[in-house]
């Protein structure tokens, strides 16, 4: 009953949270959002102190639900392990716990959040992991089979479904995705949940609170006769057979145990001793003080400009469509981050990088960044759109408080960045036509086109921007005729501005 | 857009035969009056072409002429296995007036259209093309020659039977449709080059084809004694007829043009008789006007018998991509049944309620494009005309089916059209303008569309 209960938790919580990250239409975010909110490392950093002392009240009382139900990292290594028992019964057997390991992994973790570094820290974060496979893996084949039936529904007339763009988002971020993906998915084919009790921070802070749990699976010394059956079938390999003795840090509750073992001899019950108890850990307290290390690129307009052109092909015969190369991002010196982040720093000290807000994205504006400091931690860019301004879906699925809530009303005063113009692109001066498509789609009026000569007022109008009252959306860059870069670029906030 | 209408040409096509297939094919039998018949569209009889008769070389023309701009294409490069199908199917029928130019479908339809001709016997078809030196390039005495030579060449022939000055009163960049002629034609001596040509043989009629700036028809016809034009190519359909000039003030009726041009006895060859499939497409209400009276009939074949009534029309020029559109053509003219003045009445009645509506008067000529910054004019333009005849746009953020027309109308634009190729990235350069023969300001209408869209957008 208490196994069937937690599969069924288990699955049902899998399926809506790996729903998050495939569905692109926003539906499910409105419903089950708050799935991600729950989740630990996210739930630490945006400091819901309510949801972590819940997770933490949640193991002192049953062991590590957290681990075997809301984990869906975790019960995706159950799921696997399930697959690898089928083939080969009996297949585990206890091992030690390395203890040491487990609290400098811990350690190392909680420093790096503690100092900011959270590119690094996330790397072993699961929730996240989980997230990366299932938007870079999981998702394109669910965009593939939705443009499929998108296709059909386009023969039929039928609205129901609609053709998205398939199509790698950042590459370092779907390689390392591919190896989350082979290495976990191994791990827990031979070893069960090796991840869970030996690297996982998670597993190792939860692990330390079940120890002390209120109830948990407790061996009858007098019925065990070590036969060793519970020993053989625990994906944690937490259980000592032959000592009739129980790793309660490494033991998820996933109730395998108790019914497997033919003797009636393991039972989940009330456990006598709750000494082990202790308060709420350090590692709760949300770093205050980060040190983002930040490389400053010395991005000279020049080169921007140098690789660039699409020179206006002349019309000789009708028809056809022209060639258009495809938009190439600038090097921005200080990366934009969505409205909601507050500011740079903010950002790259809570993102876990699970890529949920560049799976809710709808314009295509969020992309994980290649590079090292931030790597895998979402960054904006205007190649394929713009921020729109009706839309607000970043802030709204955001679990870790990278991306805080706005309304589109903030939204429309919250200044991400700033546009800068690359003259040298600019098609007015370029091709000589007259332009003004960045002016005509700027939805603060940050752009006036003013002649290029101050003299002559029939001279080439080119845009000149009121960086006041400019909210960095990204409009004007991506609606710029000039390719692969655009004239007029945004460069991103340390801090971002009231307008 | 051609797809668009194709394939709802296409399907009326399928409907009619589905609706009227529940007629009479043991109709003949006198002794099933109360059973069920059956009824197929039938066979388009090959013998009953409508022909005129051109007075100056006496050529029997059809009525029907086969307009080789909008040839149907597969993989990006004309579809030659289909021109050859609809060609034959054309010659089988009667046609034998085949009009191209160098600069239609990219510059492949002459290559095309000579491919698929010169399997029949020179003297089985009449040939029409152009001198279509619109890119100041090809403004020099030179390079026009060049032009006029190669469709020699791509047309596998020794002889024009028309030859046309394209677009005479058109303007290019920077220039009025007067000034652009004197570019085109008179500066560079163009216009007596033709005349040669014609005495020596190779241009058996000499004539323009005409769009624009008045100046520039008033001029040529008031010299017609000294060019002496052997016919004229108009825009002339039941709407241009009286409205031509409503649409764009720099138009030209058709009823003045055609007058004109039977004053001096100058045979009339038409072009746009459809508007480019616009009139096959028209507001449901009024295409059910018209297909009340005639069931039977497509909603084009008002349009066709409108400009066939009259006698000075030599031929009628449509471009017709599928086969579907071509038989169609065919069941109308063969033969042609003129319109009754009753009819002709209720044509102008159409034409009224038909200005009334927002469409943008495109034809999808496609002589604006490519557009230099990548964006699909002729598609944007008409998934715009498509939603306002169907009603599909809805201003009414508050009204009960927005949500659901808001997301089909927005899900349809990108089914149409690739991002790159909306109407956000149209910078107003005004390049396309001047192409335009319609005279429609193109890039105020992308920025109208825009507006919508937007507004859609942004009123989730």
């Amino acid at each position: 009953m208490l196994k069937k209960l937690r599969i069924l938790l288990a699955t049902v919580s899998f399926i809506l949270i790996t729903l998050l990250f495939l569905d692109f239409s926003g539906v499910l975010h409105a419903w089950f959002g708050w799935m991600a909110k729950l989740q630990f490392v996210p739930a630490l950093l945006s400091s819901s102190a309510i949801i972590v002392l819940a997770i933490i009240i949640a193991t002192l009382t049953f062991g590590r639900v957290y681990c075997s139900i809301l984990c869906p990292l975790g019960v995706y290594q159950d799921g696997i392990s399930r697959i690898a028992e089928r083939r080969k019964k009996n297949r585990y057997r206890f091992k030690q716990s390395r203890k040491w390991l487990r609290y400098s992994i811990l350690f190392v973790f909680a420093v790096l959040l503690f100092v900011g570094l959270n590119s690094i820290a996330i790397l072993i974060a699961p929730y996240s992991i989980y997230g990366r496979i299932a938007s870079n893996l999981f998702a394109p084949v669910y965009q593939l089979i939705n443009n499929g039936l998108a296709y059909l529904a386009e023969r039929w007339n039928s609205y129901a479904f609609y053709h998205v763009d398939v199509y790698i988002k950042s590459l370092p971020l779907f390689i390392v995705s591919i190896a989350y993906f082979l290495i976990i998915t191994i791990l827990s084919l031979t070893s069960g949940r090796w991840f869970c009790n030996t690297v996982c921070p998670v597993g190792t802070i939860l692990g330390f609170f079940a120890k002390g749990s209120i109830f948990k699976p407790v061996i009858n010394s007098e019925k065990c006769n070590s036969c060793g059956l519970c020993e053989k079938n625990c994906r944690c390999s937490a259980i000592d057979a032959k000592n009739k003795r129980i790793d309660y840090t490494k033991c998820v509750t996933c109730f395998n145990c108790v019914y497997k073992c033919k003797r009636d001899a393991m039972k989940y019950k009330l456990a006598g001793n709750i000494d082990n108890v202790k308060k709420v850990d350090k590692i709760a307290d949300v770093p205050s003080e980060g040190k983002t290390s930040r490389k400053t690129f010395i991005a000279t307009i020049a080169t921007v400009a140098a690789a660039s052109a699409l020179q206006a092909q002349e019309k000789v015969v009708d028809g056809g469509l022209a060639t258009i190369v495809n938009k190439k991002a600038p090097k921005r010196e200080t990366p934009i981050k969505p409205a909601g982040s507050v500011s740079l720093k903010n950002f790259t000290s809570h993102c876990t990088g699970c890529q949920l807000c560049v799976q809710a994205c709808p314009n295509d504006v969020l992309r994980a960044s290649s590079k090292l400091e931030t790597f895998m931690q979402p960054e904006m860019s205007y190649e394929r759109g713009y921020c729109r301004p009706e839309c607000t879906k970043c802030s709204e699925v955001c679990p870790a408080g990278a991306i805080n809530k706005v309304t589109r009303e903030e939204k429309t005063a919250i200044q991400i960045g700033h546009a800068v113009w690359v003259g040298q692109n600019c098609v007015p001066l370029r091709d000589g036509v007259e332009c003004g498509n960045c002016a005509k789609h700027c939805p603060s009026g940050a752009i006036t086109m003013m002649p290029y000569d101050p003299d002559d007022a029939s001279s080439p109008k080119i845009p000149s921007i009121n960086t006041e009252r400019c909210i960095g959306c990204g409009a004007c860059e991506h609606v710029c005729p000039a390719r692969p870069f655009s004239a007029i670029f945004v460069e991103g906030n340390l801090i971002h501005k009231e307008v | 857009m051609e797809n668009n209408i194709s394939r709802k040409d296409f399907l009326k096509v399928v409907g009619a035969t589905a609706a009227v297939s529940a007629v009479a094919l043991s109709g003949c039998k006198s002794d099933n009056i109360n059973k069920e018949t059956t009824y197929s569209v039938g066979d388009i009889p090959k013998d009953k072409m409508t022909y005129r008769i051109n007075h100056n070389t006496n050529d029997h023309v059809s009525i029907l002429g086969y307009g080789m701009m909008r040839l149907p294409f597969k993989d990006n490069a004309i579809d030659q296995e289909m021109v050859n199908k609809l060609v034959d199917y054309a010659m089988d029928h009667g046609v034998n007036y085949y009009d191209t130019s160098p600069v239609y479908c990219r510059g492949n339809s002459e290559v095309s259209t000579g491919i698929a001709l010169s399997r029949y016997p020179r003297n089985k078809y009449y040939l029409a093309t152009k001198l279509s030196n619109f890119a100041p390039q090809f403004w020099s005495r030179e390079a026009s020659i060049k032009m006029y030579h190669d469709s020699f060449e791509k047309l596998q022939t020794n002889y024009f039977d028309y030859y046309l000055l394209h677009s005479v009163g058109n303007g290019s960049k920077g220039l009025s449709g007067w000034d652009t002629f004197q570019k085109r034609y008179i500066e560079n001596g163009m216009i007596d080059y033709v005349q040669e040509e014609r005495k020596a043989g190779r241009i058996r009629n000499l004539g323009f084809s005409f769009h624009g700036d008045q100046r520039v028809i008033e001029w040529l016809l008031d010299n017609h004694d000294k060019y002496h034009w052997d016919f004229v190519q108009i825009e002339m359909n039941y709407i241009d007829w009286e409205h031509a000039h409503d649409v764009d003030e720099d138009n030209v009726n058709a009823d003045y043009l055609y007058k004109r041009l039977t004053d001096l006895n100058i045979p009339v060859v038409i072009m746009e008789p459809l508007l480019g499939g616009r009139l096959a497409n028209l507001p449901d209400v009024l295409a059910n006007t018209l297909r009340q009276r005639t069931p039977q009939n497509s909603v084009a074949s008002w349009a066709f018998r409108f400009v066939g009534t009259y006698p000075n029309v030599l031929t009628v020029l449509s471009g017709m991509t599928y086969m579907e559109h071509l038989q169609d053509n065919l069941r109308t003219y063969c033969p042609l049944q003129p319109c009754t003045d009753e009819e002709l009445h209720l044509l102008m009645d159409i034409a009224n309620q038909y200005l009334k509506y927002p469409i943008i008067p495109c034809t999808s000529c496609q002589y604006c494009m490519p557009c230099p910054y990548g964006i699909d004019i002729p598609t944007n333009f008409s998934f715009y005309n498509k939603c306002v005849n169907e009603g599909t746009i809805v201003e009414d953020s508050q009204s009960k089916d927005y949500r659901r027309a808001r997301r089909r109308f927005l899900i349809e634009y990108n089914r149409q059209l690739e991002a790159d190729r909306q109407v956000e990235h149209c910078i107003g350069c005004n390049q396309c303008v001047s192409h335009c023969p319609q005279h429609i300001n193109i890039p105020e209408q992308l920025t109208r569309i825009n507006s919508i869209v937007e507004i859609l957008k942004q009123n989730v």
